[in-house]
């Protein structure tokens, strides 16, 4: 898919762009600063992660230390205007880069979080059918309902956006999950005008997506224009990025020159690979992904 | 470093800002949606690498001719049903537009997917199949964007291949599908010719279509206007929730319209107190000093203490929105029950919910049929105009004058249900219950009041504050149980802590609870208690409306403390605090307390005793009938 370069990431006075708003600003003194491409992303998500804390009673944020969580973290503070009010939630597989793990052991004391983890069943307790990858995603999705289970959340805040994969397209903002975590795909209540299904039944939960509306090059504009901190295996050594962070045994990095945020855009704008290709369990069957979405994975 | 990623690249030949704009493709089910998806990805050349022949490859192994619609139908189900069922966004570019595309499903069984794409839109597609020409869902589609708000609508007529590129066919369908869309009051910016499969008119008009001169497909994307800010208009920032994290009291939520500015005098609609906005807060920055204008989420405090909630408005003094119980708004319905008259709905306007009652319906059709026959109830899929009446009162607008805020939607059992635009607001209008038949005590009045040895009546006690209502009232309350009577004491701040805790003290809240104290004093009076109201009720209209609501039973004793007295007293240090400007609407330091002309009884508390005053409430309430004289022959009253 084409992947947009995002004009909001320009700061330079000699952007057009923004010659072209000064000069509308002459004619109208009295009018706020107009919004960019960017504000309007970060504005919907604090007002989707406002909707959350209000309408549901025990929510939690899927921290899975990735770039999209990094910055889903950064606007939950925007929101709540310095600290998240609820518990950071890591399903660890164990098998993480060394580097996310000291991400988060950093992180989770400079952000002040509230910091659960919570360990996933081993290996031999998942359908065996499942091919290696998805298997082992599988396992994840396991010990998210075990967490589940522990807490008794009624939200849980993910990370996960629209262009990412077709079967994410999907999605609503609200999107309510059967007892056992399950999507229904075909039965997904109407969201229109900014109004969410919050009441699950007893029981069961909601998945909150709050930059479901964002893409790859949005998250990456947002993340140099704020400042948010990243784990560098997303930036080029050897010839070599990663895209997208999962498990060590499961995610490839993609050939890239781009050795800083800049180089990345450039690199998304010219590219036509999709994000989630380093992730072996997109392509090992056909429908594997929408399989496990059905089943409550991410 | 900036530089690299500025907009003016060469991807940019207009050299400005690259609009956003989000478009749907609606249109009956199998008029060639996902295939005009498909071929204008391929014609943008938006496609990842790679995906074309994979989808090729796909439709090879189960032995299917490729189709462009493939590219869309990600989803195993959705191919295996050979149908589209839901909102996915893709993303290409035209010259001069960034288009987020919406597919929309066609079938009516989807028609709340449609709705979910459809509301998030700036401009339409909507697809009409060559061949088979304006069907129901086409029109139901055409009914819905005018619902949604979309006003740019592009009219594509699809499959020409199947109908020898006829151009009096095409005509014929233009001329059918302009007139039911301008009969809704939405001009098509285009109508086009195409063949989507084939690719003409799609990005070029080909010469099989050489009769056609207007935009093609990609022409009439790359002229929408993307949606228009709403800062022009009242300012409208709906509560979302007040946050007490640290020693600041947030009021967070997002500016629907207008902007504002720390300083600004606001209104809390809808119990209409006033404030001033002492900060803007934000993070990381901790104070933003600009004006913030429509679209923007923030978080601002108040130069006052008061009670807000969420769903509140806030608004600028002299453009508040207005309070209403009745509105009216024209809705489409997506429940498989009908909706019907007296039906009890949760209805959602922004962050405000309230209970409501469906009063009437009217003009309930299937928007889909050509000729309309009117219905009592809202079916699924269909749309109507309906009139409720709503538990709590809400601030609103009717959608012509904000349509951000004029809009709401319905819920059932914790499901959305339907959604729709205010039309109107009734703002005068009281909740109108329906087949409501109370039920009659089993007890005659009479056995009552011989018992209590006095009829029902309510004794309502208006003055300033402190001016010893409240010590009045629980010495008459005394005496009048001593003597075998039954008082009830209605004090209205207790009442305000509960029954009436919805209300602030704007003049219509004010009245509201003027008009509940009545009615619940009343009813009390009707069976032979007597109700003392303590409460300064200083509008003298409300008064009025009180003694209408309570009839012969109504008693009035203005309590006519002198007002510098009243405020020596100050029990409740309000006002000492009013005086400090933290209290805002308070009774007795302005000119806003209405003395009654006609009261039964007037009673200066600074020149009498507590007990003298209570002897002459007695005496009054004996003169007047409502307390039985020794003498009276508790017989005649059995």
């Amino acid at each position: 898919m084409h992947l947009l370069k995002d004009d909001s990431a320009a700061v330079g006075v000699s952007s057009p762009a923004l010659i072209e708003r000064l000069g509308q600003q002459e004619f109208s003194a009295d009018l706020a600063p107009s919004m960019d491409h960017l504000d309007q992303l970060e504005a919907q998500s604090i007002y989707i992660f406002r909707e959350a804390f209000a309408r549901l009673k025990k929510i939690a944020l899927l921290w899975s230390l990735g770039k999209d969580s990094n910055v889903m973290i950064w606007l939950a503070r925007k929101a709540f205007f310095g600290k998240m009010p609820f518990p950071a939630l890591h399903v660890d597989t164990g098998k993480k880069f060394p580097e996310m793990y000291r991400f988060r052991d950093h992180y989770g004391k400079e952000w002040d979080l509230d910091l659960r983890v919570e360990p996933c069943p081993p290996i031999d307790a998942v359908d065996p059918t499942l091919p290696p990858a998805a298997r082992s995603a599988a396992r994840k999705t396991e010990g998210l309902k075990m967490a589940l289970a522990k807490y008794g959340f009624d939200g849980l805040i993910a990370g996960i956006r629209r262009d990412e994969e077709a079967t994410r397209a999907k999605e609503r903002v609200f999107s309510p999950r059967g007892l056992e975590g399950n999507w229904d795909v075909r039965d997904q209540p109407p969201e229109f005008w900014d109004h969410f299904n919050a009441s699950p039944p007893q029981g069961a939960h909601l998945r909150i997506h709050p930059i479901l509306h964002w893409t790859e090059a949005d998250i990456w504009a947002y993340t140099k224009r704020e400042n948010i901190p990243i784990i560098p295996l997303y930036l080029a050594k050897n010839g070599k990025r990663y895209r997208s962070l999962g498990d060590q045994d499961i995610t490839n990095p993609v050939a890239s020159s781009a050795s800083n945020i800049d180089e990345i855009l450039i690199e998304l704008e010219q590219t036509k690979v999709p994000e989630r290709s380093g992730r072996a369990l997109d392509h090992e069957t056909e429908d594997a992904f929408e399989r496990l979405r059905v089943a409550g994975y991410l | 470093m900036n530089m690299i990623v500025t907009p003016a690249s060469s991807a940019t030949p207009n050299g400005t800002t690259r609009p956003q704009v989000r478009i749907v493709i609606v249109g009956h089910v199998d008029h060639g949606k996902s295939t005009l998806v498909g071929r204008l990805l391929h014609e943008t050349g938006s496609l990842p690498e790679g995906k074309l022949d994979m989808l090729k490859a796909v439709s090879a192994r189960r032995g299917m001719p490729f189709e462009w619609s493939f590219l869309l139908d990600a989803l195993q189900t959705e191919r295996d049903q050979g149908i589209t069922i839901d909102t996915t966004q893709i993303r290409f570019r035209t010259n001069s537009r960034d288009i987020v595309l919406i597919d929309a499903p066609g079938h009516a069984e989807f028609l709340r997917n449609m709705i979910t794409g459809a509301s998030q839109a700036d401009g339409a597609v909507l697809i009409i199949d060559a061949l088979e020409g304006v069907r129901d869902q086409t029109r139901r589609h055409g009914y819905l964007l005018h619902l949604l708000g979309v006003k740019q609508v592009a009219v594509v007529v699809n499959k020409m291949d199947r109908v020898d590129f006829s151009a009096a066919r095409f005509k014929d369908i233009s001329d059918e599908i302009s007139a039911h869309l301008s009969g809704l009051g939405v001009t098509p910016t285009a109508v086009i010719p195409i063949s989507a499969r084939d690719g003409d008119g799609v990005a070029e008009r080909t010469g099989r279509i050489g009769w056609y001169k207007g935009p093609t497909v990609v022409e009439a994307l790359d002229r929408l206007e993307p949606a228009r800010p709403l800062e022009t208009l009242a300012l409208r920032l709906p509560v979302q929730a007040i946050y007490k994290f640290d020693d600041r009291r947030i009021v967070a939520g997002r500016i629907e319209s207008g902007s504002l500015l720390a300083g600004d005098e606001i209104v809390i609609m809808p119990a209409g107190k006033i404030a001033r906005i002492k900060t803007v807060e934000s993070w990381p920055v901790t104070l933003l000093a600009g004006r913030q204008g429509a679209g923007r989420s923030v978080g601002i405090t108040l130069d006052r203490e008061l009670f807000i909630e969420r769903g509140d408005i806030i608004a600028h003094a002299g453009s508040a929105p207005r309070e209403t119980r009745r509105l009216r708004a024209r809705i489409f319905w997506l429940h498989d029950k009908p909706l019907a008259k007296g039906d009890q709905i949760l209805v959602r306007s922004g962050p405000k919910e309230s209970r409501a009652t469906v009063v009437a319906i009217e003009k309930a059709v299937d928007p889909g049929e050509l000729s309309s026959t009117e219905n009592k109830a809202i079916a699924r899929n269909h749309v109507g105009e309906i009139d409720i009446s709503l538990s709590n009162p809400i601030a609103t607008d009717p959608y012509t004058e904000n349509p951000r805020t004029g809009r709401l939607v319905i819920e059932v059992a914790g499901r959305i249900a339907g959604g729709g635009l205010v039309l109107s607001v009734d703002a005068g209008q009281r909740a109108v219950p329906v087949d409501i038949v109370p039920v009659e005590s089993a007890l005659r009045p009479d056995e009552r009041s011989a018992r209590y040895r006095h009829n029902g009546a309510v004794v309502w006690l208006t003055g300033l504050p402190a001016s010893g209502k409240s010590t009045l009232a629980r010495a008459l309350e005394r005496r009048l149980f001593t003597n075998g009577g039954s008082p009830v004491l209605l004090d209205g701040d207790t009442l305000r802590a509960g029954l009436n805790s919805d209300l602030g003290f704007s003049a219509p809240d004010r009245s509201e609870n003027i008009r509940r104290l009545a009615e619940v004093a009343t009813h009390l009076a009707r069976n032979g208690h007597i109700a003392i109201v303590a409460a300064v009720s200083p509008a003298r209209e409300d008064r009025a409306a009180a003694r209408r609501i309570a009839d012969s039973a109504f008693r009035e004793i203005h309590v006519a403390t002198p007002a510098d007295i009243c405020e020596e007293r100050d029990p409740k240090g309000h006002y000492k605090k009013a005086r400090a400007g933290a209290l805002a609407s308070f009774t007795g330091i302005g000119n806003d307390y209405e003395a009654p002309q006609a009261a039964e009884l007037v009673i200066d508390t600074s020149k009498r005793t507590v007990a003298e005053a209570a002897d002459e409430i007695e005496q009054m309430l004996k003169a007047s009938g409502v307390l039985f004289d020794e003498v009276v022959d508790l017989a005649a009253n059995i």
